[in-house]
C-alpha cells in the first residue's frame, strides 16, 4: 500500500517505508530496528543515521505508553477543518516517543501529563490509515 | 571580546497587514533606509544576502529579482533560508563572509509578504516547517506545537495562563510605543484570557500576527567599519544550533535545548554572562516562547522565568528588559524579516537612538532568533 493512505492527509506517497501503513492495515503500529546496531526509531525510517546501515526490521511498539503533552486545536490547518476540535499529543513509550492524536472521545478536562494510554489504528471514512492514543 | 565585524546601516518597513505594493518595492523601503543609515551607496556592497522562507514567495529566486531592482549587480546575491531564523543566519552568514576575507560589506536582507495567501493556508505552510511525513498529517501547525511546549511547562513547573498573559500585555504596551509595529493597542490581562482558544491553552493574543514586511542590514569589516561609520555596533558573539524537527527526538519540552546552546556558544564568544546583557531581543512568536528564551538564555533559573515578567524585571526600568519595542507579538512575524527586525532594535538601542523603548545607557544588547519549532536558534551579542 503506498505511504498516501497514511495520515488524515498525507504529504508523501513514495517512502522506503511504506509497509509501516501494510502493518497499520494489519493493526500494528511499528517502529523500524536497525539489524546492525539495535538502535530502534520511531519515526521509522529506511537508514541508521548511527551506523550508516540500511538494512532495518519492523518491531511493534510497546503496549502502554505516558502522555508527555498535548494540546486541543481549535482552529485548523487547511485540509483539517472539519476534523476540529482535535487533540495531537506526544507519548512516551519508553523505547520511542510517537506523536499523533489522542482519542476524541477523551474530554480535554481529562487530560494531563503522566497519562497512560494505549496506540490503536484508526481508519477514517475516507479509508485513510491512522492511529490515535486510547487512555488505558 | 571581538570587534571585527560591525552593524552600520540598519532599515525595516513599517510591518503590515497588507504591504500596499509589490514585493521589490516594500524591500526597497528597507534596503534605501539602511543605506542612508550607513552613509554609502549600492555600489560598494560586495555582497547580498536575501533572507526569506521561499513557501510564501510567488517570485522564484528573488535574489536575483532584488540585485536588479537593489542596484546590486554584478555583485553576488544568494538566498538563505532557516525559515523564522532566516534573517540572523544572514547575519551569521555575513560575519563569515567577512572574516574570511570574501567581502568588506555585506547586505543582509530579510522579508515576507505574507498577505498574498490566506491565513488557513499560511498555518498549513507553517505546519508543513515540520516532519511532513510524520507529523503534519495528524493537522499540526505551529500554534498547536507551541501550545505542546506550554502544556508541558504548565505541568512541570505551575506556569499558568495569566503568566502568559502578562507577555503579551508587555508586548502590547511597547506596541503601543513602536510606529513600525502592526499591532499597537494595548491589551489587558482580562482581554487576552478571555480571548478564543487557538489551541489549548494559546489563546488569539498568545500568538503574533502574520505580517508583510522588510529589514536590512549592512555589515562591515572593522577597517571599513571605522571608516565610514561614527557609531558602528559590534558582533561580539554568535552562537547556532538545530533541533531534530520531529518532536518525539526532543528530550523535553518544557524549554529549547536549542537556544541553549546556541546562548553558550554566544555568551563564550562574547566573553559576557547573560548578567551582562542589558537589553534583549527574544523570538516571541507565541508568548511561550518568551517565557522559555528567559529560561534558556540564562535570565533566569529554568521554571523562574515567570518570576521575572510577574515582577515586571523585563520592562525598561527592569534586571533585563526584553521585547521592549513591542516583540513579534506585536510588530508581527513576516518571517524572513524578522531577525533582521530583532538586530536593528537592539542597534538603535546600543546607540542611544530607540526614542521611547530607549533602555537608558544600554552597552550590550542580545538576539535569540528562532526556525519553526526550536529546529533552528540563533544567538548574537551586540556591544557598542
Amino acid at each position: 500500500m503506498g505511504f498516501e493512505k497514511f495520515g488524515r492527509k498525507s504529504y508523501t506517497a513514495q517512502t522506503k517505508v511504506a509497509e509501516f501503513v501494510d502493518k497499520l492495515a494489519r493493526g500494528e503500529i511499528c517502529a523500524t530496528r536497525c539489524v546492525r546496531c539495535r538502535q530502534i526509531y520511531f519515526p521509522p525510517r529506511a537508514d541508521c543515521a548511527g551506523c550508516l546501515n540500511s538494512s532495518m526490521e519492523w518491531v511493534k511498539i510497546p503496549e502502554r505508553g505516558k502522555l508527555v503533552s498535548y494540546t486541543r486545536v481549535h482552529y485548523a490547518p487547511a485540509g483539517f477543518e472539519a476534523d476540529a476540535p482535535y487533540t495531537l499529543a506526544l507519548v512516551d513509550f519508553g523505547e520511542v516517543k510517537v506523536f499523533g492524536r489522542l482519542s476524541s472521545a477523551v474530554e480535554e478536562s481529562g487530560i494531563k501529563a503522566g497519562l497512560e494510554v494505549k496506540p490503536a489504528v484508526l481508519t477514517t471514512p475516507d479509508g485513510q490509515l491512522t492511529y490515535e492514543f486510547v487512555p488505558v | 571580546m571581538p570587534r571585527d565585524v560591525a552593524i552600520i546601516g540598519v532599515g525595516q518597513t513599517k510591518f503590515a497587514r497588507n504591504y500596499q505594493g509589490s514585493l521589490r518595492e516594500m524591500v526597497f523601503e528597507a534596503f534605501a533606509e539602511a543605506l542612508r543609515d550607513a552613509g554609502i551607496t549600492a555600489r560598494e556592497i560586495g555582497a547580498s544576502l536575501v533572507c526569506s522562507a521561499p513557501e510564501y514567495d510567488k517570485q522564484r529566486s528573488p535574489a536575483g529579482l532584488l540585485a536588479e531592482y537593489l542596484g546590486l549587480n554584478p555583485q553576488p546575491t544568494f538566498v538563505l533560508e532557516n525559515i523564522c531564523a532566516s534573517g540572523t543566519t544572514g547575519v551569521r552568514v555575513g560575519y563569515s563572509l567577512i572574516k574570511a576575507g570574501l567581502h568588506d560589506v555585506v547586505a543582509v536582507i530579510g522579508f515576507q509578504k505574507m498577505s498574498e495567501i490566506s491565513s488557513a493556508e499560511s498555518q498549513e505552510r507553517m505546519g508543513r516547517g515540520a516532519d511532513i511525513m510524520w507529523e503534519a498529517p495528524f493537522g499540526s501547525m505551529m500554534p498547536a506545537y507551541y501550545a505542546m511546549h506550554a502544556q508541558a511547562h504548565f505541568a512541570r513547573y505551575g506556569t499558568t495562563e495569566e503568566d502568559l498573559a502578562l507577555i503579551r500585555v508587555k508586548a502590547s504596551k511597547y506596541g503601543t510605543l513602536n510606529e513600525r509595529a502592526v499591532f499597537r493597542k494595548e491589551l489587558t490581562v482580562e482581554q487576552c484570557l478571555s480571548a478564543a482558544v487557538v489551541s489549548s491553552p494559546l489563546k488569539v493574543y498568545d500568538c503574533c500576527a502574520n505580517a508583510d514586511g522588510a529589514s536590512c542590514l549592512i555589515l562591515a569589516g572593522a577597517e571599513r567599519a571605522k571608516a565610514i561609520s561614527a557609531r558602528p555596533v559590534w558582533i561580539l558573539g554568535l552562537g547556532a544550533a538545530s533541533e531534530t524537527m520531529s518532536l518525539t527526538g526532543r528530550e523535553a519540552l518544557d524549554g529549547l535545548r536549542v537556544t541553549r546552546l546556541a546562548a553558550r556558544e554566544a555568551y563564550q564568544m562574547a566573553g559576557v554572562n547573560p548578567g551582562d546583557i542589558d537589553v534583549a531581543e527574544v523570538h516571541d512568536c507565541f508568548t511561550i516562547a518568551e517565557l522559555m528564551a528567559y529560561e534558556d538564555l540564562g535570565f533566569a533559573e529554568p521554571g523562574k522565568g515567570v518570576e521575572l515578567i510577574r515582577d515586571g524585571q523585563t520592562y525598561i526600568g527592569g534586571r533585563i528588559p526584553v521585547n521592549v519595542d513591542g516583540g513579534l507579538l506585536s510588530k508581527g512575524h513576516p518571517i524572513g524579516a524578522t531577525g533582521g527586525s530583532q538586530v536593528r532594535t537592539i542597534v538603535l538601542q546600543l546607540r542611544g537612538e530607540a526614542g521611547p523603548m530607549q533602555v537608558p545607557g544600554a552597552e550590550v544588547g542580545l538576539v535569540q532568533n528562532i526556525g519553526g519549532v526550536g529546529i533552528y536558534s540563533n544567538v548574537i551579542i551586540l556591544g557598542r
